[in-house]
């Protein structure tokens, strides 16, 4: 087996190779946005981490907040006692946070934090986050943005989430590829698996627990399936030719995958209990990247069978595929919203590869992304924001974009093309 | 040197082989001038190939391993034509030889789509070979899809570059 699993060394591997920085590009108007200031928290003890920056965000990422800067705060206060509401009504600050981190006796840090409605001069939210320790920080000051959200939207949050991608660095025989697993807003990267060979196509389970991909063994490919907690790697199929895009059922029992093995590339359904296989497609022309509907009764899937690349729809029971697409050259790696109302989809058009949001009821495109080479695309957990691969001058990175397209963050990443996000699903 | 005569001086070593056992095709020598020119790639011709130059030839004629093609194609241009008729002759006069095709794309379009394209063009040539009387056990196909580019620029000059089914002798 040529996947070796270095979990014990990966911090020293991501010190290299994987440490990421973020930078937020706001573009367009504030329309809808709601305003909030999130004030720096009061840090008697020194702890010198600054949560309200990543819970700032965490939130404008979004593109339903619009963050109130630093530089415009009168004051700077951390209980709700300290509040002179006027001052932030006077910046039309309906909602503020406000908060202090302590360090108790065994070096762990304590984070309180209180939502205000300063209209009404009311708490509205007001928690002691359980003490935790510096490197668990980050995954305490996205509970906080989560509870934010979830009271100012009524929306389940899903910054407390993770991301799973793949990098790739040098050239020729001294080509490496890594499977990562990184925090939502790509930090804390741990590489979960490096091979010489290509990884490729990882895919969350339902459940958060395991990561399916696609690895090569001695120039064979195989779909794999990696349990996170105890490293312990699976071959679900290896079959002569392509074993590839795994998608899990929204059940986590099955996998659809794209085979080639009986004549050409076409999508399989594969039982992961018992290893029954089913075919789905059968026609002379490339059929891959499955993706399942929420309810798990349909399949959109990328297909030639016209002559170029577009999203087709079926039924997993079997039945005809109906073409989904008709606008621009080409439509590829579809995958449904969380409510199963809309697929994102990358489209060629003038030979330009954007994100664009296909509505199933109306048809209508919506781009969201410039290309000229994203791809990749995929909701959030929660549906609000879509995570891709673009292209820059430096190689390739991860971004996210709001849904109306406005709020753009990328991920940078030193050393190396990153690609292929995967956003896992809400914490169980 | 040129290159379509290298190919010819390949043609010659593979027709040398078959002729060890005393039975020389008859066309050999008469396509030398074909061979020579290489003008309408005619790869067929078979000049006599001189001591140790031959082995030397067959190497640098086996080293165009590489075919291209325009994009989202599998279409087999006249280089191509070539190189596949190199390897199908080295193939028949080495039964015991293996190659692997693998099938690369370039970065546009999704990755796992260019899996399969890649996979496409590299059974784009293994039917040609094929064809020609290569056994099937010689040739395996795999495609890298868009995952292994030869550079990695983004630009058209690069990505002409990435489309490519390579030859690997095994």
């Amino acid at each position: 087996m040529h996947l070796k699993h270095w979990l014990g060394l990966f911090l020293l591997l991501v010190s290299v190779t994987a440490r990421a920085d973020l930078e937020v590009t706001v573009s367009g108007g504030e329309t809808g946005a709601l305003p909030i200031a999130i004030v720096p928290f009061a840090d008697p003890n020194g702890t010198n981490f600054d949560i309200a920056k990543i819970i700032e965000a965490d939130l404008t990422r979004t593109g339903q907040f619009k963050a109130l800067p630093r530089t415009d705060m009168l004051a700077t206060p951390s209980q709700p006692s300290q509040i002179n509401y006027a001052n932030w009504r006077q910046v039309n600050m309906d909602n503020l946070v406000i908060g202090q981190l302590t360090k108790d006796a065994n070096g762990r840090i304590k984070a309180r934090f209180f939502l205000m409605d300063t209209l009404r001069g009311q708490q509205v939210l007001g928690y002691d986050m359980p003490a935790a320790t510096p490197d668990r920080m980050r995954s305490i000051a996205h509970q906080i943005a989560d509870l934010i959200y979830q009271k100012l939207t009524g929306i389940k949050g899903d910054f407390d989430t993770k991301i799973a991608y793949i990098t790739a660095t040098g050239m020729g025989v001294s080509r490496a590829f890594s499977l990562v697993v990184a925090d939502a807003d790509g930090y804390s990267p741990h590489v979960l698996a490096t091979s010489r060979e290509p990884l490729v196509s990882p895919a969350w389970s339902p459940d958060y627990t395991r990561i399916a991909y696609v690895g090569f063994d001695h120039s064979q490919s195989a779909i794999y399936i990696q349990t996170l907690a105890t490293g312990k790697v699976r071959k679900v199929v290896a079959e002569k030719g392509i074993n590839g895009s795994p998608a899990w059922s929204p059940d986590g029992r099955k996998l659809a995958v794209t085979l080639s093995f009986e004549t050409n590339p076409d999508i399989y359904i594969i039982d992961l209990e018992s290893g029954a296989r089913r075919r789905l497609t059968t026609l002379y022309s490339i059929d891959t990247e499955p993706a399942w509907s929420p309810d798990g009764q349909n399949i959109v899937f990328t297909s030639d069978r016209g002559g170029q690349p577009q999203i087709y729809q079926m039924p997993v029971a079997g039945g005809d595929p109906r073409r989904l697409t008709f606008q621009g050259k080409q439509n590829l790696r579809a995958s449904y919203s969380p409510d199963g109302k809309s697929l994102v989809l990358v489209n060629l058009t003038d030979s330009v590869y954007r994100i664009a949001l296909l509505d199933l009821a109306s048809g209508s495109m919506q781009y969201l992304s410039d290309g000229p080479l994203d791809e990749s695309p995929g909701f959030s957990p929660n549906g609000n924001v879509i995570i891709y691969a673009t292209q820059d001058g430096n190689g390739a990175e991860l971004a996210t974009v709001s849904l109306d397209g406005r709020v753009k963050q990328r991920m940078h990443q030193a050393g190396g093309d990153v690609r292929e996000p995967a956003w896992s699903s809400l914490s169980p | 040197m040129n290159k379509k005569y290298l190919i010819a001086l390949v043609a010659a070593v593979a027709l040398a082989g078959c002729a060890s056992n005393g039975t020389k095709n008859g066309s050999a020598g008469a396509a030398g001038s074909e061979g020579a020119n290489g003008m309408n790639g005619n790869t067929n011709g078979s000049p006599t190939a001189i001591g140790g130059d031959a082995a030397a030839a067959q190497a640098a004629a086996l080293e165009q391993n590489k075919i291209y093609f325009a994009f989202d194609s599998t279409d087999i241009n006249a280089d191509g034509e070539n190189v596949i008729n190199t390897y199908s002759k080295y193939l028949l006069a080495n039964p015991t030889a293996k190659v692997r095709l693998e099938g690369n794309t370039d970065e546009r379009g999704s990755r796992s789509y260019n899996m399969a394209l890649g996979e496409r063009r590299a059974n784009a040539v293994k039917s040609e070979l094929d064809a020609k009387g290569v056994a099937a056990g010689q040739t395996t196909v795999i495609s890298y899809g868009e995952e292994r580019p030869a550079d990695p620029g983004h630009n058209e000059a690069a990505w002409a570059k990435n489309r490519r089914v390579e030859i690997k002798r095994q």
